[in-house]
């Protein structure tokens, strides 16, 4: 009989509700504490079986999903939209080339070249690293000497961090945009409020319903075409009257917008990972 | 359902429906604990948070 199988290495609340969520809609359902797995030729589970990807680790999420994509088990979100949500300069690429409207951004390879490339893109700005969340190791850069040594301590923290991606700082008012995209359809969005510039409610930041709009829903679903993906949590900023791109996650936490949206979210989720499985 | 803390030796309260690889956070001490097994109830400190993890 086929199964939904949702995979995790630290069980968040969200893991909990996506479970609870399938057995309302009486999907074979199983949380699989993926820790202590080791994946080879053998077949990790049914061909029919379906795959929900939810490990905290993003490289480890994408290494699972693509050793059980080569066994021919569909996996929720694919590798290849965790390949480029995983990097927030892929993913900035990809945005460019489908022409979306993403805060400006260089990256560089050298504390001098990010210097530079800084003082090309005007202060303040913020530089982020490549592969990272929860607003860990975000600066927020005023001038040139923080540049220096902001660039130099990050050079020290190892390889990943020597990629240099630098972002425009944005004039967002008090808060951004989390919205969140099952199937390529966006289902619900909320404001993150904070007085502190980094609004994660993962660090504190108060979530309230954005009702979606034409022009929002048109940017999300640009979105969605360019990266693909069961299921897509995209961050927006409003500057000047436009909606700007922030980042987009392919292993969105929601335990925090299920309330003030009134949306189901890890209902629309499992559900849409259910369609996904083989013999449907 | 109680576990002791590995840092303080508080008791812990488990959830209702407490899984394995759940995350408790010790209300004496602070320490993020993971239940590691629920027969009998193991716990142990969680891993600390690294630079790849997040959404």
């Amino acid at each position: 009989m086929p199964t939904l199988r949702i995979l995790f290495t630290r069980l968040r609340v969200e893991e909990k509700l996506l479970r609870e969520a399938a057995e309302r809609q009486n999907i074979p359902c199983e949380l699989q504490n993926v820790s202590d797995v080791w994946y080879g030729e053998r077949p990790f589970c049914g061909a029919d079986d379906v795959i929900l990807a939810r490990c905290v680790s993003h490289n480890q999420n994408e290494a699972v999903a693509q050793i059980l994509e080569s066994q021919g088990i569909r996996v929720v979100n694919p590798s290849s939209v965790m390949a480029v949500c995983g990097n927030k300069l892929t993913t900035s690429i990809a945005l460019a080339k489908a022409g979306i409207r993403q805060p400006k951004f260089r990256t560089a390879f050298s504390p001098e070249a990010a210097v530079e490339a800084l003082e090309d893109l005007g202060y303040p700005a913020v530089c982020k690293p490549v592969s990272g969340s929860w607003g860990r190791l975000l600066a927020k850069i005023n001038d040139r000497e923080a540049a220096e040594a902001v660039f130099e301590h990050k050079s020290m923290l190892g390889a990943i961090h020597n990629t240099f991606y630098i972002q425009e700082y944005i004039e967002k008012g008090d808060h951004d945009v989390r919205a969140f995209v099952v199937n390529g359809d966006p289902i619900c969005a909320i404001t993150r409020k904070s007085a502190h510039w980094i609004t994660n409610t993962a660090r504190g930041g108060a979530a309230s319903n954005l009702p979606l709009d034409d022009e929002i829903s048109s940017v999300l679903r640009s979105v969605h075409c360019t990266i693909g993906g069961e299921f897509l949590a995209v961050d927006l900023f409003r500057k000047e009257g436009e909606w700007l791109v922030n980042e987009v996650n392919d292993g969105g936490e929601f335990r925090n917008s299920i309330e003030p949206t009134g949306t189901d979210i890890p209902a629309a989720v499992v559900k849409a990972a259910w369609e996904r499985r083989p013999s449907r | 359902m109680t576990a002791t803390c590995t840092v303080c030796e508080a008791q812990v309260d488990l959830p209702n429906n407490c899984c394995e690889g759940e995350l408790l956070i010790c209300g004496d001490c602070g320490t993020e604990l993971e239940v590691i097994a629920l027969d009998p109830i193991t716990v142990e400190e969680a891993p600390q948070v690294q630079e790849d993890w997040g959404e």
